[in-house]
């Protein structure tokens, strides 16, 4: 079983030389940590800035320089920074490869809801429903279930939509999944968790499909 | 020379302000807001205001700072996770919210000020957000319908700005703030530093002067920080 580092580890995997990539606040900002050597990636965060770097040293920080998580940043060498309107043009013009980001369901036609809970909690949905909306590679980074053990990953979604068919991967706690086709397909099981443990813990259609790899992390 | 917008102080820029009045704010969380004119709001206690922001600002700051004093009757905005007393008032249905995706936000801000009364986007598709709004395809996709916004006063922050309301705004806290100054009918700057025209490079300008109507130079600057995140040495 994978705890958050190591779904933000395995995600890293999915990335590709060239990509710009947006990173959602939680699990999903953790990947900026493990970008392979060997690529370069720059990360896009959409209160304006394409080129962010890693946390400022201590005594360094600059209240005008946060990402999308308010949390102070730095900036790469190359980055740039720029107004909302021109980084969703950047977004909704499918100038930005992948969007990762948190969950409260998936669905296996790939719709995710992320930003309310009816009568509950409402913290919005930001930039959200624009990313799921345009991006062309979608991965939910998320636990496989909730609080009370109950799947995530569901036939349909019972929360209000973030956005609907978009997600095309997601990478959880037990396991590494693609949708497609009305399914989530496994694709990998997280170290030392079995085809079976993955069934009993996702109520949407899972298609299971010759010998399932473990992870292989680090 | 150019036309001079300078006001003496927050006290003249937000003179007109008045219940009842539609504003936009600028700012991403706490950073670029137009911190002095919202402290001057709370001295005015302008009642059941409109207001158009990214955020809400936090408990004890930015706009919540408006909200605690239940001056703001509707907030237009699209991420209210950090402020516990917004939350409250939104659940319990003193306040009015109309939660709308980030980039259309930004997108209807700027249509506004750029004379374009709607447009389609695919954000929000399928969502609540997409309830009663006009549904149409492109190139075989569905878009909904998203109208302009505008307000009676647009409240901008910048880093610099000239005696002719120019404005350069410095790195993240851009943000909102250029399409909020091109859709007020009346739009208010406060900047860290206010220069004489033409020290200002015009190949830097962010915000031509011809949006902003009230121009001050801002004081005493607090620019908290929501998140301080960083990293040792090693």
């Amino acid at each position: 079983m994978l705890d958050k580092v190591g779904i933000a580890k395995r995600i890293s995997q999915e990335l590709r030389d060239g990509w710009y990539v947006n990173l959602g606040i939680g699990i999903p900002t953790l990947v900026a940590n493990f970008v392979p050597e060997d690529i370069t990636v720059e990360f896009q965060s959409e209160n304006g800035i394409l080129g962010m770097g890693p946390f400022p040293f201590d005594g360094e920080e600059d209240a005008d320089l946060i990402n999308a998580g308010k949390q102070t940043v730095t900036l790469q060498p190359g980055a740039s920074v720029f107004d909302s309107a021109t980084s969703f043009a950047m977004i909704r013009g499918q100038h930005v490869q992948l969007t990762v980001l948190g969950a409260m369901e998936v669905s296996e036609n790939g719709d995710i809801a992320n930003w309310k809970i009816p009568g509950k909690m409402v913290k919005g949905m930001g930039g959200a429903m624009d990313l799921v909306a345009s991006a062309e590679n979608i991965i939910v980074a998320m636990m496989h279930t909730n609080k009370k053990g109950e799947s995530k990953l569901l036939p349909s979604c019972s929360l209000p939509l973030t956005g609907v068919a978009c997600v095309t991967r997601v990478i959880t706690n037990l396991a590494a999944l693609e949708i497609r086709d009305g399914a989530f397909h496994l694709l990998e099981r997280a170290p030392g968790v079995s085809v079976e443990e993955i069934r009993a813990a996702t109520a949407g259609k899972l298609v299971v499909e010759g010998d399932i790899p473990e992870m292989q992390l680090d | 020379m150019a036309i001079n917008k300078v006001v003496a102080n927050v006290k003249e820029a937000t003179k007109g302000i008045e219940d009842g009045m539609t504003l936009m704010l600028g700012g991403f969380g706490l950073c670029g807001i137009p911190e002095n004119c919202i402290s001057e709001m709370v001295k005015m206690n302008v009642k059941d205001l409109t207001c158009i922001s990214n955020n809400a600002g936090v408990d004890d700051f930015g706009l919540g700072l408006l909200l605690h004093q239940k001056q703001i009757k509707k907030m237009i905005s699209s991420y209210v996770g950090e402020n516990d007393e917004f939350e409250r008032q939104m659940l319990s249905g003193e306040l009015e919210v109309d939660l709308i995706p980030q980039g259309s936000l930004a997108e209807r801000c700027r249509a506004g000020g750029a004379g374009i009364p709607a447009f389609y986007t695919p954000a929000g598709y399928g969502t609540e957000v997409a309830e009663g709004k006009e549904v149409r395809e492109f190139n075989g996709k569905p878009h909904i319908l998203e109208s302009a916004l505008s307000a009676d006063f647009a409240i901008v922050k910048a880093w610099k700005g000239d005696t002719a309301g120019n404005l350069v705004f410095k790195a993240a806290a851009r943000n909102f703030n250029p399409m909020m100054a091109m859709a007020g009918k009346i739009t208010i700057a406060e900047v860290e530093e206010l220069v004489p025209e033409g020290t200002l490079d015009p190949n830097t300008v962010h915000t031509p002067g011809i949006f902003v109507q009230r121009i001050f130079q801002g004081t005493g600057y607090e620019k908290r920080i929501e998140q301080r995140t960083v990293r040792q040495r090693e």
